[in-house]
């Protein structure tokens, strides 16, 4: 165990000492232990790494180092080879005889490099892969290069110098005024100005004020804020102390879902590290200032995520949003002035103090500094975390990082701000993706999910789904939110069973006009953007399912038929097979097979087995 | 105080008053259901929805709860206010396509359906307002019932669906519901409250003979204010 350190100097002085024995020269493999390779089986790679290296007798030589989320989690399990940066993936625990053996003796195990689709060589170095080249990985990079449950590892690389910086050469005034300066945006969704926010929260009456951390991501498909807890938990931290300082806070939470087991675990150990160091308590680092933090765990409601119902929640009671007359940086957590930031915004604050407000402005778009951290999934090549400076557009993020449309097929659509966020159109891949840019388009930054969609998906059965999502997400409270998404749901229903009619859509858009007026809290008043934004871009298709009862992606079971192309069918009776209703009969060798429509349950089970396209939808 | 204006009318306020409050003070009707002046405001029906402008910048709020300010422009019945409303009360009246209350509150905004197919329409009383969950926390004090559930399933009951072991059957819920979604029943010696699966034995008064109110209720009253033994034995009209 540790002593505290009781200032600045003490810090310095065992930055110095943890740089050295970490030595940059010293063969490391990091192996990245984030919740996706986790998934693919990392722990056992590392152990069979772990046991070679014994094996060999390599023990000090060789140093295996588990690390947080790399973000590129579709090629998982990762590692990468320090000094050099060689990038190995889809590892297995069979791999590391063969990589330490090229270690050791010069050159690289090209079958576990990363290959380019197109030139089908192999790339060496992580950072000249496509999906690294464009990023700019402020916030993010350092998961890479950190144990996060070592304290020490973070002070080697610089950690907790933005919070001395801060309680020792700044006054709370001139913090505020950087964060201000800055240009920094709340990055959980609603992208208002962070330094405002503090300003307000400092000024606000009261002597007991609260900082929180916005753990509660729930956006299906986004896991940006997940990562960077489990993988640098104390940039959270020292972004929350110093805010905290900022504030005049004392007390600080953070409210994480239940169901990160491996955030809640690390968010701990960060907090007991930082409290046996001295950077959490009493006296921190001998500056005077007091200040500690409890983690609280949320039961996995979406609406959780909304500053009011997550304070409601936190205090014991029902996760029901209030209505925010009355700012939380004056009422907030037990009616005291709260300064509540998402996980991303905390973790981008000793960036800004270290590195200042004018460094900062660099980056980004005029009204959008920084970068953003955006969870690319969907049907994309390369899916996994991506952070990229504010303003890039979205076909670089599609198309040059995320390597383009899986299975050569053509773009339909991206989804950006989580459920209740908008789906953008082929048109729209040029548009400098900022917190404006995307509201004028009429979907949002949220929290940063962004969903690829191709020419197999139908934009009104994916209207569909986010209705399900918020229908079933709805706190409740209010009935605009509670009726209104139940009943547009029901109309997106008839439409995709065949059953639309004419006028359905401008009533859908009558409805969300009263949702965008009325509800009382975010999560209503934007939950029409999916239905808004797809009758904007993708109208025709709407049409298609009403008029002509016909679903042109072919996804919607009411309106499509599969058939036999007789001509491409050999008789092979796979699908026969497949078939769970029996209605596809085998009719002898080399002849088509037949289906008899009125038992087709139109699982797709036969197209999807059929390797020789022979059958068709309509 | 503050200065401000309800549809074109000049008032002044006290400072923390709600708009809704000033209004009403002053005879301006607006509509509300989950509203009471009992219980702390919710927010929930959004019926009384209005406009307000500071500015030169207008936006839709709920007046049961925004506090006043200098300077403020309010409409209670805008344009946009009366097509947010009338909208409300059709996804209302899909949900309590016969309660009488909601028909008749309808019929006085000008909307006499709603765009939801017949059918999809549904037949209940409650409208989720909170109202029955206020007031037995705020005003009776034992909390019996609560908001149970999310979204759409969203309802009011005891813990577990059980029958309400806190309920003292005072009947504030069932006096204060503005839809009569709650049922209670006075039946000889017994009072039941379906909704919450609860009997009470009542008090018979010494003098008249009349059933006047729980026992369970007068026991939690003569315990919470440390009354003699005897002080219930005769009724309010008696005494």
């Amino acid at each position: 165990m540790r002593q505290r350190l009781s200032s600045v100097d003490a810090l310095e002085a065992l930055r110095q000492e943890l740089s050295q024995s970490r030595r940059r020269d010293k063969l490391t493999i990091v192996i990245c232990h984030g919740t996706g390779c986790q998934a693919y089986g990392c722990k056992k790679v590392a152990d069979s790494f772990l046991a070679k290296i014994s094996q060999l007798g390599l023990e000090g030589k060789v140093v295996v180092r588990a690390t947080g989320c790399h973000g590129f989690c579709e090629r998982g399990p990762v590692a990468v080879i320090q000094p050099g940066d060689v990038f190995y993936q889809r590892l297995a625990p069979e791999d590391a005889g063969e990589i330490l053996d090229k270690l050791l003796r010069g050159g690289v195990v090209d079958r576990l490099l990363y290959h380019d689709p197109v030139t089908g060589k192999g790339v060496i170095k992580y950072h000249d892969i496509p999906f690294y080249k464009k990023q700019v990985r402020l916030v993010f990079g350092n998961n890479g290069e950190i144990d996060p449950t070592s304290i020490e590892d973070y002070i080697a690389i610089g950690g907790y110098s933005a919070l001395s910086k801060a309680l020792f050469h700044m006054s709370p005034d001139e913090i505020i005024e950087e964060v201000k300066r800055s240009g920094l945006r709340g990055r959980g969704g609603g992208g208002f100005p962070t330094g405002i926010k503090w300003e307000s929260c400092r000024n606000a009456t009261g002597e007991l004020k609260y900082v929180i951390v916005n753990a509660d991501e729930g956006d299906p498909g986004a896991y940006m804020d997940r990562s960077l807890l489990e993988g640098n938990p104390h940039s959270v931290l020292e972004g929350l102390i110093i805010g905290a300082y900022a504030i005049g806070a004392h007390e600080g939470y953070i409210y994480v879902r239940h169901e990160y087991p491996l955030a809640v675990e690390n968010a701990r150990i960060a907090i007991e590290q930082a409290r046996e160091l001295g950077l959490l308590g009493r006296n921190i680092l001998g500056s005077g200032f007091d200040f500690d933090v409890r983690i609280t765990r949320g039961g996995g409601a979406f609406v959780c995520g909304e500053s009011t119902a997550l304070m409601a929640s936190l205090e014991g009671r029902v996760g029901e949003p209030r209505a925010k007359y009355v700012h939380t940086v004056e009422r907030g957590l037990w009616d005291r002035p709260t300064n509540l930031n998402n996980v991303e915004t905390w973790a981008n604050v000793p960036l800004i103090i270290n590195r200042g407000a004018d460094w900062y402005r660099t980056i980004g778009t005029e009204n959008s500094k920084g970068t953003k951290i955006f969870s690319l999934v969907g049907k994309v090549n390369n899916t996994g975390l991506v952070e990229v400076p504010m303003g890039i557009t979205l076909r670089e993020i599609i198309f040059d990082i995320g390597g383009g449309i899986k299975g050569g097929k053509k773009f339909k659509a991206v989804q950006t701000g989580g459920p209740s966020g908008g789906c953008l159109p082929e048109g729209l891949l040029d548009l400098p993706v900022d917190f404006d840019e995307l509201t004028k388009a009429g979907s949002m930054m949220g929290s940063g999910g962004m969903i690829v969609m191709d020419e197999t998906t139908c934009m009104v059965d994916v209207a569909k789904y986010f209705l399900t999502f918020l229908e079933e997400e709805s706190c409740g409270k209010c009935v605009p939110c509670r009726e209104g998404i139940k009943r547009m749901k029901q109309i997106l229903d008839d439409i995709t069973e065949g059953k639309g009619r004419d006028g359905d859509l401008e009533l859908l858009q009558q409805i969300s006009g009263t949702l965008v007026d009325s509800s009382l809290c975010a999560l209503g008043s934007t939950a029409p953007n999916p239905i808004l934004t797809t009758i904007r871009y993708f109208r025709d298709e709407y049409e298609a399912h009403i008029k002509d009862k016909r679903c042109p992606a072919g996804v919607c079971k009411a309106l499509i038929h599969y058939y036999i192309i007789e001509e491409k069918c050999p008789g092979c009776g796979l699908c026969v097979k497949a078939c769970p209703q029996g209605a596809i009969t085998f009719m002898g060798k080399k002849k088509p097979v037949t289906l008899d429509e009125s038992r087709c349950i139109k699982c797709g089970a036969c197209y999807d087995v059929c390797k020789l396209g022979a059958i068709g939808v309509r | 105080m503050v200065s401000l204006t309800i549809d074109g009318r000049a008032f002044q306020a006290k400072k923390g008053q709600t708009i809704l409050q000033v209004a009403r003070e002053n005879g301006i009707e607006i509509p509300t259901l989950c509203y009471h002046e009992a219980v702390e405001p919710y927010g929930a029906c959004r019926l009384c929805i209005v406009e307000i402008s500071k500015g030169g910048r207008s936006r839709v709020v709920a007046s049961c709860l925004y506090p006043v300010e200098d300077g403020l422009e309010v409409k209670t019945a805008s344009p946009l206010v009366l097509s947010n409303r009338r909208m409300l009360l059709e996804l209302l009246l899909a949900k309590c396509s016969k309660n009488p209350v909601v028909r008749g509150l309808a019929a006085e905004m000008g909307v006499d359906g709603t765009f939801v197919r017949d059918e999809y329409l549904e037949d209940h009383d409650c409208i989720v307002c909170g109202l029955c969950v206020r007031v037995c926390e705020q005003i009776v004090g034992v909390s019996a019932i609560s908001l149970v559930s999310r979204g759409v399933n969203k309802h009011p009951a005891p813990p577990f669906h059980e029958p309400a072991v806190d309920c003292i059957g005072c009947g504030s819920c069932y006096y204060i519901c503005p839809t009569g979604a709650i049922k209670l029943e006075d039946r000889g010696d017994t009072r039941i409250i379906h909704n919450w699966k609860v009997e009470f034995k009542l008090k018979k008064c010494k003098v008249c003979g009349n059933y006047w109110a729980p026992e369970k209720q007068l026991e939690y009253i003569a315990q919470k204010w440390n009354l003699p033994e005897g002080f219930f034995d005769v009724c309010p009209t008696c005494r």
